[in-house]
């Protein structure tokens, strides 16, 4: 029994560093002098950090941009589609209204478009807000931010509907007792109370938002000054001349947001997901 | 109920409504247009405005399902999905046992591990495992030729189609197996000791206790994992993008979403692109049945 142990546990460590290993590689390369990332004998160590890597990509590529870019995308999204999709949770499960079902039904079919098809009409339609509203027109930021709103919200009301739905309906009856009105009880009472299920619906939104890549290529045709991270490594991607090292670099600018980002609410990430599934 | 029925209707009209307009005009409308552009001859002068609009009726999906290559891509699609999504739910739920019976320091290492590759973005982790296969810098040509084969040194992993399409299998299944780990191990644990020793005691053995009581409990959600799995990996653009350059040497290793991107945009062929978009749809759907069944059985 305890040599059974043993070797679950070892097999466990074993596979654990296997799995790992891309990303360490991703690191160490990124902070390996470009003789050695660019050698037909790579190690895996190196005896001479440096952070010439990150700095090539960020003074000369533009990096820093790119960066900012992505993360004011992300952010808006994240931000717009938590207070959009918090209200229709609401609506969908504390008012009673003729065609609700109908409404939860259309949330899950919504979810299963492959919204990748949609790539064609979207630049159309991109083209034509553009003529309109030039913030959300092709080669604008705010493209981005629209699709991708548009995107996370049929799974961020799914999850935020299970968890508005477990807010016992006394919490209400006592809010309204007290004098506190509807509004004021959604905001101050029932939004904090489902900060789980805000928190897993906005790494969701976050990293789709993040990690788009077709859409970004699709809409930023033009000029370099809105690219994203994805497009930016993209473009730096040489078929002939790789610049490995500044590669490595560059994702691992791109991964440490979103590292951090997961191991910061990894915790409520689990809840949250069980809370979906379950919902 | 706390709030008074009469005025729910034009309330919850009013919170539905911010939802409402955005999914309404960026995923309604456009998958309305996206069937509209497919019946059309619609290409670059069109789409510039220079020619006028000329109805095609399914004439594009008549030049679709005649074309050979199309149903290369599509048995591709396919089969490839079909690789990832039963290697992703192997791993995972393997490692799920696992995790389940390790001790907790090595079960968390584990799992950070796995919330690591979790995280990676799609693009990082192409190029990661990109360079890590690469021709002549790569740490795995390198390990290869160091045990004596000679052979690999200099070797391309993705010049040739199944390779190409292996190596893309793998950092696919890498990214997404921790969902179905950390799926599964849920529903593992979620499963109350009662249960086992109960089975224990009518004399069970472990493999029967493992298929007659444990597997019909988990059912569901490996239901719910395939679906997802399936989805995601259906419709896989990114990797495919970026590991094979855009759809391999000669087209070798194109998918669906590819295939309908450059026939869109790099062919200037966007009704065509519409179809096979709207093909795409239309199989994803009927997953989509499957899925809501799947809901059904859970609750």
């Amino acid at each position: 029994m305890r040599r059974g142990q043993l070797v679950v546990d070892v097999a466990c460590v074993v596979i654990a560093a296997v799995v790992a290993f891309p990303l360490y590689w991703m690191v160490l390369s990124a902070l390996k002098p470009a003789g050695e990332v660019q050698s037909a004998n790579p190690r895996p160590w190196t005896g001479a950090p440096t952070l010439d890597s990150f700095r090539r990509v960020l003074d000369v590529e533009n990096f820093g941009l790119y960066f900012v870019n992505s993360l004011v995308v992300a952010l808006l999204v994240v931000a717009l589609s938590l207070v959009v999709s918090f209200l229709s949770a609401v609506a969908l499960t504390r008012f009673r209204f003729r065609g609700r079902t109908v409404l939860v039904v259309m949330l899950l079919v919504a979810q299963m478009v492959p919204v990748e098809a949609l790539t064609i009409p979207l630049f159309f339609l991109m083209r034509s807000f553009g003529d309109v509203v030039p913030a959300i027109g092709l080669n604008q930021l705010g493209a981005l931010v629209v699709v991708h709103l548009a995107f996370s919200l049929p799974f961020a009301i799914w999850m935020l509907r299970g968890f508005v739905a477990t807010v016992p309906d006394e919490l209400a009856e006592a809010a309204a007792l007290d004098g506190a009105s509807r509004f004021r009880f959604t905001w101050q009472v029932l939004f904090p109370l489902v900060a789980p299920g805000l928190v897993a619906a906005s790494v969701v939104s976050f990293i789709h938002a993040w990690n788009d890549f077709l859409f970004a290529k699709t809409f930023l045709i033009s000029g370099t000054d809105n690219r994203t991270l994805p497009l930016g490594l993209l473009v730096f991607f040489k078929p002939e001349e790789q610049d490995w090292g500044a590669i490595m670099a560059g994702s691992t600018l791109m991964t440490l947001p979103v590292l951090a980002f997961f191991l910061i609410v990894q915790r409520h990430l689990v809840s949250g997901m069980a809370g979906a599934v379950k919902g | 109920m706390a709030f008074a029925h009469r005025r729910d209707g034009r309330a919850a009209l009013l919170y539905l409504l911010p939802a409402a307009v955005v999914l309404l005009a960026l995923l309604a409308y456009p998958i309305y247009q996206l069937v509209v552009i497919s019946l059309y001859d619609y290409g670059q002068p069109q789409a510039s405005g220079a020619a006028p609009l000329v109805f095609l009726g399914v004439d594009n999906y008549v030049t679709l399902l005649s074309d050979p290559r199309f149903w290369d891509v599509l048995l591709t699609t396919v089969v490839f999905a079909a690789v990832c999504v039963v290697g992703t739910l192997l791993v995972g739920t393997a490692l799920a046992v696992l995790a389940n019976r390790a001790r907790t320091v090595p079960r968390t290492l584990l799992f950070l591990a796995a919330l690591g590759a979790w995280a990676t973005p799609t693009m990082a982790g192409s190029y990661v495992w990109l360079f890590l296969f690469d021709q002549d810098f790569g740490l795995v040509n390198e390990a290869l030729g160091s045990l004596g084969f000679d052979g690999m040194r200099g070797h391309s992993w993705t010049f040739e189609r199944f390779s190409a399409f292996g190596l893309v299998a793998a950092e696919i299944i890498w990214c997404s197996f921790p969902f179905v780990l950390v799926t599964m191990y849920a529903g593992i644990k979620a499963i109350p000791g009662e249960v086992i020793e109960a089975a224990a005691l009518d004399g069970a053995s472990a493999r029967r206790t493992a298929t007659a009581v444990i597997l019909p409990i988990l059912r569901p959600l490996l239901m719910i994992a395939t679906i997802q799995s399936i989805i995601w990996d259906f419709k896989v653009f990114t990797q495919i993008y970026v590991m094979t350059n855009g759809g391999g040497v000669a087209g070798q290793n194109l998918v669906l979403n590819v295939f309908a991107y450059q026939k869109a945009f790099a062919g200037e062929q966007y009704g065509l692109g519409a179809a096979i978009g709207v093909v795409m749809t239309v199989l994803l759907l009927l997953i989509t049945g499957l899925y809501v069944r799947a809901q059904r059985g859970v609750r």
